[in-house]
């Protein structure tokens, strides 16, 4: 099965992504839990805004990056676990 | 080498207190017989004041605290939260209130979703009413808990359910399961209650056998397949009682690692169990978040391997579970820097082998428990 990219991520409710300045990256908070992200996650995260579709992310971060291969395929993947472990919603 | 074996790790930096617990208060209106607050409750001093705290989440936060825990006693006692928790939040905090339910309304739930709380844990005692009431000791309490946990789901917060199992109701863990899910729990925590405090006291009248704890999560890994199957974003988490283990748990993983308690009366903590031992800890009036972490002589008591007496001392295993767990060590050896007697390598091993034991042929009922209350707390005290 094909990932449909016209679908829009958003964080699931009480989950909140955020820079952490004394961890010097990004974190997703949730109940009673915290992630630390790694720089590629941080940038997908960081356009994750209830807004942009998947499309729209992977155009704006082949812009900012632009000639890296895989691109698309990596943001997808991102997306697939993301969902896996609830962080988002899809829709 | 030399003859205590290996050569001790480097010291390893000291980490960043990420998680901050701030018990507001002691004062609850229930009285669980398994409460993890100090028996001496009753004879605590002053609470802080709302400035004071605001000092702390202020300092915390600049040292790298993210997560922060509201709790107690009940936390909803304190007329100020709705502040604590706004000034929590604008400093980006994650916010969690930890509660009994017992004093939640819905005007309050809406209040603290403007003020910025990111999410609710309402703890329960059993899924069966009768038995719920009888272990919190208010015949209202479980109606009323029911009722804002929809609530706490409709006003649109993540909710995590608590509950603490022990012999008395661990048997049903799949009717607790089944509420759970019911109320669309988005965590459901199905913690045995450890040995701290008030369940301590109550440990024979607790301690749930083998056989029922082996069952109970069997019956949790069925639900889990289930619940993973239908695509439900449940969260089961099961927390089994360490006097089933052969090793100790790396107890809040590590002491001054990550986490950093403060009790209502300002006293900082390594951990929520810590105050009971003797060790001097320092207090929030009169020293700095940054001083306490790094540098108070509480925090550095057990921190690092050099502490460490045998067997601990030249054990492979050390890194990984840093000897076990303080209060627990001193709570039944005697004193605090042995390894854990959850450790068959501990030469106190026996008295959790007798607690197992015991546990086969206990016959307390829930009556006959000693209940968490200001009259029991000051018996005890003075005992
Ligand atoms: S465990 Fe029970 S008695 Fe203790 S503070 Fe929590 S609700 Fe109150
Ligand atoms: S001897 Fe100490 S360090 Fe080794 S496993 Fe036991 S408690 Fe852990």
């Amino acid at each position: 099965m094909s990932f449909d990219r016209s679908q829009t991520p958003n964080w699931r409710p009480g989950y909140r992504f955020q820079y952490e300045p004394a961890q010097k990256g990004h974190v997703l908070l949730y109940p009673e839990g915290m992630i630390k992200l790694n720089d590629s996650a941080a940038l997908i995260g960081g356009l994750i805004d209830g807004e942009r579709d998947v499309a729209a992310i992977i155009a704006e971060l082949d812009k900012q990056f632009p000639g890296v291969p895989e691109l698309g395929d990596d943001i997808e993947q991102f997306m697939e676990v993301a969902r896996a472990q609830h962080w988002i919603t899809l829709a | 080498m030399h003859s205590t074996g290996s050569p001790l790790p480097e010291k390893p930096a000291v980490g960043l207190p990420l998680w901050l617990l701030a018990e507001l208060t002691y004062r609850c209106p229930l009285q669980c017989p398994y409460c993890s607050n100090p028996l001496d409750f009753a004879e605590q001093g002053k609470e802080l004041s709302t400035e004071q705290w605001f000092k702390v989440f202020r300092e915390a936060r600049e040292m790298g605290a993210a997560q922060l825990g509201f709790s107690g006693g009940e936390p909803l006692v304190r007329q100020d939260l709705a502040e604590l928790i706004g000034e929590a939040r604008r400093l980006g905090f994650y916010t969690n209130l930890i509660t009994s339910g017992i004093g939640l309304t819905e005007q309050k739930i809406s209040d603290f979703k403007k003020a910025g709380l990111d999410h609710i844990q309402i703890s329960f005692q059993a899924s069966d009413e009768q038995v719920n009431n009888l272990l919190a000791g208010s015949k209202k309490a479980f109606a009323q808990k029911l009722e804002m946990a929809r609530a706490v789901k409709a006003h649109g917060y993540p909710m995590v359910l608590n509950f603490v199992t022990h012999r008395h109701n661990i048997d049903k863990i799949d009717r607790i399961i089944e509420l759970c899910i019911a109320l669309e729990a988005d965590f459901v925590e199905l913690a045995t209650c450890q040995f701290y405090g008030w369940a301590q006291l109550n440990r024979v009248g607790l301690l749930p056998t083998r056989e029922q704890l082996v069952r109970a999560e069997r019956i949790t890994n069925e639900y889990r397949a289930k619940l993973e199957a239908e695509g439900n974003p449940c969260k089961l988490i099961f927390v089994t009682p360490d006097y089933y283990e052969e090793r100790p748990k790396g107890c809040m993983n590590g002491w001054g690692s990550i986490f950093l308690t403060v009790t209502p009366d300002g006293t900082a903590l390594p951990c929520h169990g810590a105050r009971q031992l003797p060790v001097q800890f320092p207090n929030v009036r009169d020293h700095s978040m940054q001083h306490i972490w790094y540098d108070s002589f509480g925090f550095n008591r057990f921190r690092g391997y050099d502490w460490m007496p045998e067997p601990c001392r030249s054990c492979d295993e050390k890194e990984k579970d840093f000897g076990g767990c303080r209060c627990q060590a001193f709570m039944l050896t005697g004193d605090a820097s042995n390894a854990d007697p959850v450790c068959s390598k501990s030469e106190h091993h026996g008295v959790i082998l007798k607690a197992r034991e015991d546990a086969e042929h206990a016959t307390q009922t829930i009556e006959q428990l000693a209940f968490r209350n200001e009259r029991n707390s000051r018996l005890i005290a003075k005992g």
